[in-house]
C-alpha cells in the first residue's frame, strides 16, 4: 500500500506532501504519525504541505486532527508552506484550523517546534525525556 | 418564423451559399475600406463564411427567433470572437455590428432575384431575415462591450497591482498603505498580492494601514478579515492599523467582530507592536543631532 | 448562454474525489481561470464529491462548459439517489458551525462558487450544482 514517507530528524519528524491524497491515503497518514512519535518519541512534528494546490475540508481536519494528536502526545505540530491560494480558498470554506500551528517556511517551523522544546527555565531539553516531568 | 419558413430560408441561404458570399465579402470590403489597415481580405472572407455556414445550420436545425437554445450556440460562439478579436483590433462597435448588417443588402437582393414573382413572399422573407439579422447584429455589440469590459477591469487590475505597492518596512515586516475608496474587486486583487508577498519575503507580519480609505462598508471590511484569517493561517500575522473614529463607529454598527484581529490607530503604533512581536527594540545609540 | 463542452464522470468512490479534482482543475486551467478562481472551484468540487460519496451513496457529476458573449463559465452538477436532505437550510447552517460533515461541504461550496442551487427530498436524491464564471 502506497504510503505518505515520515523522515525522523533528530527529536523532529518530517512530512513532505507532494501528492494529491486520496481519503484513505490521509487517514494512514494521520495513523502512520501517531505510531511514529509514540515510537521516536518526537518532540515536533513538520508537515510541509508547500505542493498542495487543493486542501478540502477532509485534509485541513486530518492536519486538525494530527496536532491535537501529537499535543496529546507532548509533541508539537506545525504545518509549513500553505499556498496563498489555498488559504484564502480553506477561509471562504470556513476551516480556521484554530488547533494547527502554521509557519511560512521550514527555517520558521524549526524556530517555533526548538522553542516549544524549550522548558520553563529556558534550558533546552535534549534527547528523550531529559528534564521532563512524567 | 415558422419552422417552415425557417428551412425554406436555410434551404435558400444553402443553396445560394457560394453567390451570397461573394456578394456580401464585396460589400463589406467596400463599407470597411479605410479599416483595411485593421483586417486583410482573406481573414475577412474566412470568417464570413464560417458565419454564413454557421447561420445555415442554425436555421437548418430549427433555431428560436430570440437567439436562444443550443442551435444557435455556433453562430453566437462565431459571432462572439470575432467581436472579441475585433474589439482588440481596435475596431468601434459599429464597425464590428456592420459585419452582420451589411449581409442584409445581398440577402435582399439575392431574395428578390428569385422569388422575384412572389411578392408577397419576398416581402415576408425580407423582414424575417432582417429581423433575425438585426437581433444578431445587435448580439455582437453586446459581446463587444462586455469584450471592453473585460479589458478595463484587466487594466484596473494591473493599475491597482502597481499603485498599491506593498512595502518592506523591516525585515519580516511588511506595510500596504491603502489609499483611496475600496470596492470588493479592487480589495480582492490588493489582498491576494499582500498574501502572495508575505510567501515571497517571509514576512512575520503585515500592517494593513487603512488610514487613506475615507469609508468601510461590510463587504470591504470582510475581505479585510478574510485576508487576516488567510495569512494567519500561512502562518503570518497582520495588523490594522489607520482606523478613524468613523470607520471604529461603521464596524460596530454593522456588528463585525474584529476581536481576533490585533487593530492599531496609526501605523507607527502598528510597527511597533510588529517589532516587540518580533523581538526586536529600537535603541539609542548616540544622542539625537541638533 | 450555450454549453459548449460536457462531461460526465462517476462519483461512486474515494479514488473517484480525486479524479474529479484532477478533471475540473484541467477544465479550469483550459477556462482560463486565475489560480485563486481554479483552486476555489476544485475545493467546491471535492467537497461535492465526497458529500456524495459517502451521504449519497454514490453518483455521478456533470461538468458543462459554458459560454455567454465573451465569459466563460465553469459548471458541475452532482446528483445521487441516494437519502436526500431533509432540512437544506439546516444542512448548510449546521455544518458551519459544527465544522464537520455534510453541512461544511455544501455551505463550503456555495461560497466558493458564483452560482449555486441544491435540490433534495428524503427519499429523492440530491442534486447539487454550483458554477464558476470568468
Amino acid at each position: 500500500m502506497e504510503r505518505i514517507p515520515i523522515l525522523k530528524m533528530g527529536p523532529m519528524l518530517l512530512v513532505s506532501i507532494q501528492v494529491d491524497m486520496h481519503d484513505q491515503l490521509a487517514l494512514t497518514l494521520q495513523d502512520d504519525l501517531t505510531e511514529r512519535i509514540v515510537k521516536t518519541r518526537a518532540h515536533g512534528v513538520l508537515i510541509d504541505i508547500s505542493s498542495l494546490e487543493v486542501v478540502d475540508s477532509f485534509i485541513g481536519r486530518m492536519l486538525g486532527n494530527i496536532a491535537a494528536m501529537s499535543r496529546v502526545l507532548d509533541a508539537e505540530t506545525v504545518v509549513v508552506g500553505m499556498r496563498p491560494a489555498v488559504a484564502i480558498t480553506l477561509v471562504e470554506l470556513g476551516m480556521s484550523l484554530s488547533g494547527v500551528r502554521t509557519a511560512l517556511n521550514v527555517e520558521r517551523a524549526m524556530e517555533m517546534l526548538q522553542a516549544a522544546t524549550v522548558d520553563g527555565d529556558g534550558v533546552p531539553t535534549g534527547g528523550t525525556d531529559g528534564g521532563r516531568a512524567d | 418564423m415558422s419552422p417552415e419558413r425557417k428551412s425554406r430560408i436555410a434551404e435558400f441561404l444553402d443553396r445560394h451559399e457560394k453567390d451570397l458570399l461573394a456578394a456580401w465579402v464585396e460589400r463589406q470590403l467596400q463599407s470597411v475600406a479605410s479599416r483595411r489597415d485593421l483586417i486583410d481580405e482573406p481573414e475577412l472572407r474566412e470568417q464570413s463564411r464560417q458565419f454564413l455556414r454557421d447561420l445555415v445550420e442554425a436555421l437548418a436545425a430549427g433555431g428560436a427567433d430570440d437567439l436562444q437554445g443550443p442551435q444557435w450556440a455556433a453562430v453566437k460562439d462565431r459571432l462572439g470572437s470575432i467581436s472579441v478579436a475585433r474589439a482588440r483590433q481596435g475596431f468601434t462597435p459599429s464597425e464590428t455590428a456592420t459585419f452582420v448588417f451589411s449581409l442584409k443588402q445581398p440577402l435582399f437582393a439575392l431574395l428578390r432575384q428569385h422569388l422575384g414573382s412572389d411578392a408577397r413572399a419576398v416581402a415576408e422573407e425580407t423582414l424575417d431575415a432582417s429581423t433575425l439579422l438585426d437581433r444578431l447584429g445587435l448580439y455582437t455589440t453586446e459581446v463587444y462591450q462586455r469584450g471592453r469590459d473585460e479589458v478595463i477591469v484587466r487594466q484596473q487590475r494591473e493599475m491597482l497591482e502597481l499603485s498599491t505597492p506593498v512595502v518592506q518596512l523591516w525585515d519580516g515586516v511588511l506595510g500596504l498603505p491603502l489609499i483611496g475608496t475600496l470596492d470588493s474587486a479592487r480589495t480582492q486583487v490588493v489582498m491576494e498580492s499582500l498574501l502572495q508577498r508575505i510567501v515571497d519575503t517571509g514576512a512575520r507580519i503585515a500592517i494593513i494601514d487603512i488610514t487613506g480609505v475615507p469609508t468601510v462598508d461590510t463587504l470591504v471590511a470582510q475581505h479585510l478579515l478574510k485576508t487576516v484569517a488567510a495569512a494567519r493561517l500561512m502562518g503570518a500575522d497582520c495588523i490594522i492599523s489607520g482606523i478613524r473614529p468613523q470607520i471604529a463607529q461603521t464596524v460596530v454598527h454593522l456588528g463585525l467582530d474584529l476581536a481576533t484581529v490585533v487593530t492599531k490607530a496609526t501605523l507607527a503604533d502598528a510597527f511597533a507592536v510588529a517589532l516587540q512581536r518580533i523581538g526586536l527594540a529600537v535603541v539609542r545609540s548616540a544622542p539625537a543631532r541638533a | 448562454m450555450a454549453v459548449a463542452r460536457t462531461e460526465k464522470l462517476p462519483v461512486q468512490a474515494s479514488e473517484d474525489i480525486v479524479r474529479v479534482r484532477q478533471v475540473v482543475r484541467a477544465w479550469a486551467v483550459e477556462l482560463s481561470f486565475n489560480l485563486v478562481d481554479q483552486t476555489k472551484i476544485v475545493t467546491a468540487a471535492s467537497e461535492l464529491a465526497r458529500n456524495t460519496v459517502i451521504y449519497g451513496g454514490g453518483g455521478t457529476v456533470e461538468l458543462e462548459w459554458l459560454v455567454e458573449g465573451a465569459r466563460r463559465g465553469l459548471r458541475l452538477t452532482f446528483a445521487d439517489q441516494g437519502p436526500g436532505i431533509a432540512d437544506v437550510e439546516q444542512a448548510l447552517r449546521d455544518g458551519f458551525t459544527t465544522g464537520t460533515g455534510l453541512g461544511l461541504g455544501l455551505g463550503g461550496a456555495r461560497r466558493l462558487s458564483n452560482e449555486f442551487e441544491v435540490r433534495s427530498q428524503p427519499g429523492a436524491g440530491t442534486v447539487v450544482r454550483i458554477t464558476r464564471w470568468t
